[in-house]
C-alpha cells in the first residue's frame, strides 16, 4: 500500500465539551473533506471525540529541535516564574 | 464431518428479518475482504469501519430473527450453517469487490437507500426493528456521506478513475431495482405497519443517486430492465465462493469457540 502524493493533514480531536482540541496524530487524505472523514475513521473509532479539526501538514511552522537549546533552556532556571511563592489561604478551596 | 445447514421456519417477519440480516452480512463481509488491500490505509480503515457497522447490524437482526423463530437457531448459525439456497441478501451486495470504484459504487447505491430504509424503519411497528432502525441509521448516514464523496472524486478525477467509475455504476444499475420490491409475505408486514413499502423510497432514492452522479460528471443509466432473485435464494455464482470462505471454519469444527 503506498500513498504517493498524497498531502500530509495533522489531526486534532476535543474528546469533551469545555476541553481544548489535542494533537493525536496525521494521516493521508486528498482534500480537507476526506482527510475530516479519514480522521473520524482512524481517530475516532472508540468513542474519542465530539470534534475534529484537520490542518495541512505544511501550514504547520515548527520549531527546529536542533534550537532546543537557545529557545528552552533559559526558562528552566527561572522558577520564580511559577506561581508557587505565596500562600493560597484555605478559604479559597481548590484552584 | 462438515456440519449440516439448518432448516429454518420462514415466517413473514423471519424471512422479512433474514433478508435484512443478510444483506448486511454479506455487504460487510465483502467489505472486509478489503482489509489490507485498500489503495490507502486511511480507506482501509474506513471500509474496515463500514463493513463492522454492517456486521453489528447484522447480528442484531440475526439474533431478532432467531427470537421470532423461536426454534434454537441463533445469529451464528443464521451466519454460518445455511446454504446458498437459504441465503436471501440482495444480488447486489453479493457483487464482487472487483476495483475501488466497483466497490464504491455497490457501497454508494446500497447506502443511499440504506440511509432512507432505517429512517423509515424507525417509525416501525415492531419496537425491535424500530431500535434497530434507529441505530442503524445514523451509521449508514455516515456511509452515504463518505462513499458519495468518493463517487464525486472518482467520476470527476482522472480520465482513467472516472471511466472506472462509470463503469461500475453501468454494471452495478442492474441491481439496484430488487431494493425497491416486495412479495407477498412482505406486503402483509407493510399493511401491518411493520414493514416500509421500499417502492415508495425510489424516488427520494434516484434523487440523491442522480445528484451525486451529475455532480461526479457521472450519466445515470436508462436501462430499466433488473435482475432479481437474492430475496429467493436464486444466486450469483458469486455467493457460494464467497460463504465457502466465511463458513468455512463453522462447518469445518462445529460448534468451535476461541
Amino acid at each position: 500500500m503506498t500513498t504517493p502524493n498524497v498531502p500530509l493533514w495533522e489531526v486534532f480531536i476535543r474528546s469533551r465539551n469545555g476541553l481544548a482540541h489535542k494533537h493525536v496524530g496525521s494521516l493521508h487524505a486528498t482534500d480537507a473533506t476526506l482527510a475530516l472523514q479519514a480522521a473520524r475513521d482512524i481517530y475516532t473509532r472508540r468513542g474519542e471525540g465530539l470534534s475534529i479539526w484537520v490542518v495541512p501538514s505544511h501550514a504547520i511552522t515548527a520549531s527546529d529541535p536542533s534550537d532546543k537549546g537557545m529557545m528552552f533552556e533559559p526558562a528552566e532556571s527561572k522558577i520564580y516564574r511559577h506561581p508557587t511563592f505565596y500562600d493560597v489561604p484555605d478559604e479559597v478551596g481548590h484552584m | 464431518m462438515a456440519a449440516a445447514s439448518i432448516q429454518v421456519s420462514e415466517t413473514p417477519l423471519v424471512l422479512y428479518t433474514l433478508r435484512r440480516a443478510d444483506d448486511a452480512l454479506i455487504l460487510g463481509h465483502r467489505l472486509s475482504e478489503w482489509c489490507g488491500h485498500a489503495p490507502m490505509l486511511e480507506e482501509d480503515m474506513a471500509l474496515a469501519n463500514i463493513g463492522l457497522d454492517l456486521l453489528g447490524q447484522a447480528r442484531e437482526l440475526y439474533s431478532y430473527a432467531a427470537k421470532v423463530e423461536g426454534n434454537c437457531n441463533d445469529e451464528d448459525k443464521f451466519a454460518s450453517l445455511r446454504d446458498v439456497r437459504q441465503y436471501r441478501n440482495l444480488l447486489l451486495v453479493e457483487r464482487p469487490n472487483g476495483d475501488f470504484a466497483q466497490t464504491m459504487a455497490r457501497q454508494f447505491f446500497y447506502a443511499a437507500f440504506a440511509d432512507l430504509y432505517w429512517r423509515a424503519m424507525m417509525a416501525s411497528r415492531d419496537t425491535t426493528l424500530a431500535a434497530i432502525a434507529a441505530k442503524s441509521e445514523k451509521e449508514s448516514a455516515y456511509h452515504l456521506r463518505h462513499c458519495s464523496e468518493w463517487m464525486v472524486r472518482l467520476g470527476d478525477g482522472t480520465d482513467e478513475s472516472h471511466r472506472r467509475a462509470q463503469s461500475a455504476v453501468d454494471d452495478l444499475w442492474a441491481y439496484t431495482g430488487e431494493m425497491f420490491q416486495a412479495d407477498d409475505s412482505e406486503r402483509g408486514l407493510i399493511e401491518a405497519g411493520i414493514a416500509v413499502d421500499t417502492a415508495g423510497l425510489r424516488p427520494r432514492w434516484l434523487q440523491t443517486v442522480t445528484s451525486v452522479l451529475s455532480e461526479a460528471t457521472l450519466t445515470l443509466p436508462n436501462n430499466d430492465w433488473m435482475q432479481q432473485g437474492g430475496r429467493f435464494g436464486r444466486h450469483s455464482e458469486h455467493l457460494g465462493h464467497l460463504l465457502a470462505e466465511l463458513q468455512s471454519m463453522q462447518r469445518t469444527f462445529p460448534g468451535a469457540t476461541w
